[in-house]
């Protein structure tokens, strides 16, 4: 499975993430290798194989819904990069409509 | 060198209940340790000696009124990817430099109500995501025994540390093999449980299909001691299942007759097995043979794809856990952004090492629309394939064993440039994880100088064999009391 750069430019816009033009090289040859690696699970025939998610076979866990304390508002900020009034500060998210 | 720092667990527990020393001298026995070497070793990222201190004064006091507590006044370590309160706690990353937790972690919580001393944080690949500690954003930590070698990771700064006498025991991780690998390249006993059987309430996610709590400790019966007081349920995590707990300290019988040991054939054959490492194995099998153990061949047809398994899901879901680092609530935010989605690629570029950057880009085209089923789908489905070899072997035998690591310790920079080979060092640890039993390493000996480790594996919740077995084994050897000449 060999990857072009836009197919990397593309994986790194869904992952929020970005790089400079080194890093899509870098990655564009060590994700092709690495998926041409994971290509040997295509000798399995899995058709009547079902996935496992986890290995524990529970079913959900449910517990009362009671109201319990939570953290201090004050010490959830302290780690905040900006907060002001009680609330996280982010830049602009929308656009205002004139 | 002050001979305390070099005691285990139940030692220096005997030790403090017989008023033979104090958990002051204890602590400061640790503190001078730390203090000689880690300029050399560096396995802390944070030491906490004030705390340490006051938690030790505390637990001697404690100890003066009369009270008891499993763990009172032992100093441990902890690694950075498990929440403290009011201590940094890093994950090895740039993206969480400075973030204190406002709340400890389970089994941290679990540690300070069973009496515990807290000597600092310990090094780990960033996010755990590393066989060596050179993923860490801020250093790597060097191997006790060889320091141009690595410890292993990623609970690497853990087990040098133990390794190295900078505490009696610590905590690490364990998602691929990050506690049982470089415990076997320190020469320590590192245990990961069953998957549920400690709960990862404040442990920072990395793959939560396969993550679990595992301890570094000097020998076998440190690891019992610790499951016992950190194992159970935990309403905070719904994973961590309402199995009983059993007395493990009393499972270390030191009889294992009549028992069945599976050596697993396509391990011993794998190609890139150091011949060293194989002797070493083959001597601990005729040992294990002599002990009463009915040793026979085990196969797991399906071992060459564990690695290919592994490097799908456990990717995915990083990329999943890992979309919290946004630079809004918590840790780093990149300046300069000129909108919310500029400041989520900018934080997560610059914030983000290389390797993290690769594992959320695989797991992230893994889980695409158009791969999603070629690549996780498809690796899900050859994980149930993984664990029905196991659950076959455990028809036949008790305990399944085998190398843990295919080569000793590796030179720092040999293979940090190549992600593919690095992988490879954790051939034997990941289909544990992918089939979520307990493993533990022992150490078995040694291959050029260097500690080779011994993984016994065994069935779901049955920890208790696993100690029994790998008990035995450490007492009719001496390698676990062969200490690095630092």
């Amino acid at each position: 499975m060999k990857l072009t750069r836009a197919d990397v430019e593309h994986i790194a816009q869904l992952a929020r993430l970005e790089l400079a033009p080194e890093e899509i090289e870098l990655f564009r040859e060590q994700l092709s290798a690495i998926l041409e690696y994971a290509a040997r699970l295509q000798e399995l025939d899995t058709e009547a194989i079902p996935p496992t998610a986890q290995v524990i076979e529970w079913r959900n866990v449910m517990r009362d819904d009671e109201v319990r304390p939570s953290l201090p508002q004050d010490e959830v900020l302290a780690n905040a990069p900006e907060a002001r009034d009680g609330y996280f500060v982010v830049p602009t998210v929308l656009e205002e409509h004139a | 060198m002050n001979e305390l720092c070099q005691l285990t667990l139940h030692e220096a527990k005997a030790l403090l209940e017989r008023g033979e020393c104090s958990a002051v001298e204890l602590t400061e026995a640790c503190l001078a340790r730390i203090e000689e070497v880690e300029e050399t070793v560096r396995a802390y990222i944070t030491v906490t000696p004030d705390l340490a201190l006051e938690q030790a004064r505390a637990a001697d006091e404690a100890r003066v009124r009369g009270e008891s507590a499993p763990l009172l006044g032992l100093p441990l370590a902890i690694k950075d990817v498990l929440s403290t309160r009011g201590v940094r706690t890093t994950c090895g990353s740039r993206i969480l430099e400075n973030y204190v937790p406002p709340y400890d972690a389970t089994v941290v919580a679990r540690l300070r109500a069973a009496g515990a001393v807290m000597l600092g944080k310990t090094n780990t690949d960033e996010f755990a995501m590393g066989s060596s500690t050179e993923n860490s954003a801020f250093f790597t930590t060097r191997n006790p025994w060889d320091l141009e070698r690595v410890p292993g990771g990623s609970s690497g700064g853990s087990a040098a540390a133990v390794a190295a006498d900078e505490c009696l025991a610590a905590l690490g991780t364990d998602t691929g093999g990050s506690v049982r690998q470089p415990a076997a390249l320190c020469g320590i006993v590192g245990l990961k449980p069953t998957y549920g059987r400690m709960s990862r309430y404040g442990l920072i996610a990395y793959a939560s299909s396969l993550d679990q709590v595992g301890t570094l400790t000097k020998d076998v019966r440190d690891a019992a001691l610790l499951l016992e007081v950190l194992a159970g349920h935990d309403p905070c995590d719904s994973t961590a299942a309402d199995v009983p707990v059993p007395a493990y300290t009393a499972a270390l019988t030191g009889d294992v007759r009549g028992l069945r040991l599976g050596v697993i054939r396509e391990w011993l054959e794998n190609p890139g097995l150091d011949s060293g490492v194989a002797a070493a194995v083959q001597q601990a099998l005729e040992t294990l043979t002599t002990l009463g153990m009915e040793v026979r061949e085990v196969t797991l047809p399906h071992s060459d794809y564990a690695l290919p398994v592994y490097y799908l899901i456990a990717p995915a879901e990083a990329s999943s856990n890992l979309a919290r680092y946004d630079g809004v609530a918590y840790g780093f935010r990149a300046p300069g952004a000129d909108d919310i989605w500029d400041l989520f690629a900018r934080t997560r570029g610059a914030g983000f090492g290389a390797e993290v950057k690769r594992r959320i880009m695989l797991g992230t085209y893994a889980l695409s629309a158009g791969y999603y089923d070629q690549y996780y789908k498809k690796a899900q489905k050859v994980r149930t394939l993984i664990k029905q070899d196991f659950d076959r072997a455990f028809e036949e035998v008790d305990v399944v064993v085998g190398p843990t690591s295919p080569v000793p310790a590796f030179k720092i920079g040999e293979r940090v440039d190549d992600p593919l080979q690095m992988y490879l060092a954790d051939i034997f640890t990941i289909s544990v994880n992918l089939a979520g039993l307990p493993g533990i390493s022992v150490p078995c000996g040694f291959a050029s100088g260097l500690p080779v480790g011994l993984q016994f594996i065994g069935k779901p919740w049955d920890e208790a064999t696993l100690l029994r077995v790998a008990y035995a084994y450490e007492q009719a050897t001496d390698w676990h009391t062969r200490k690095p000449a630092l």
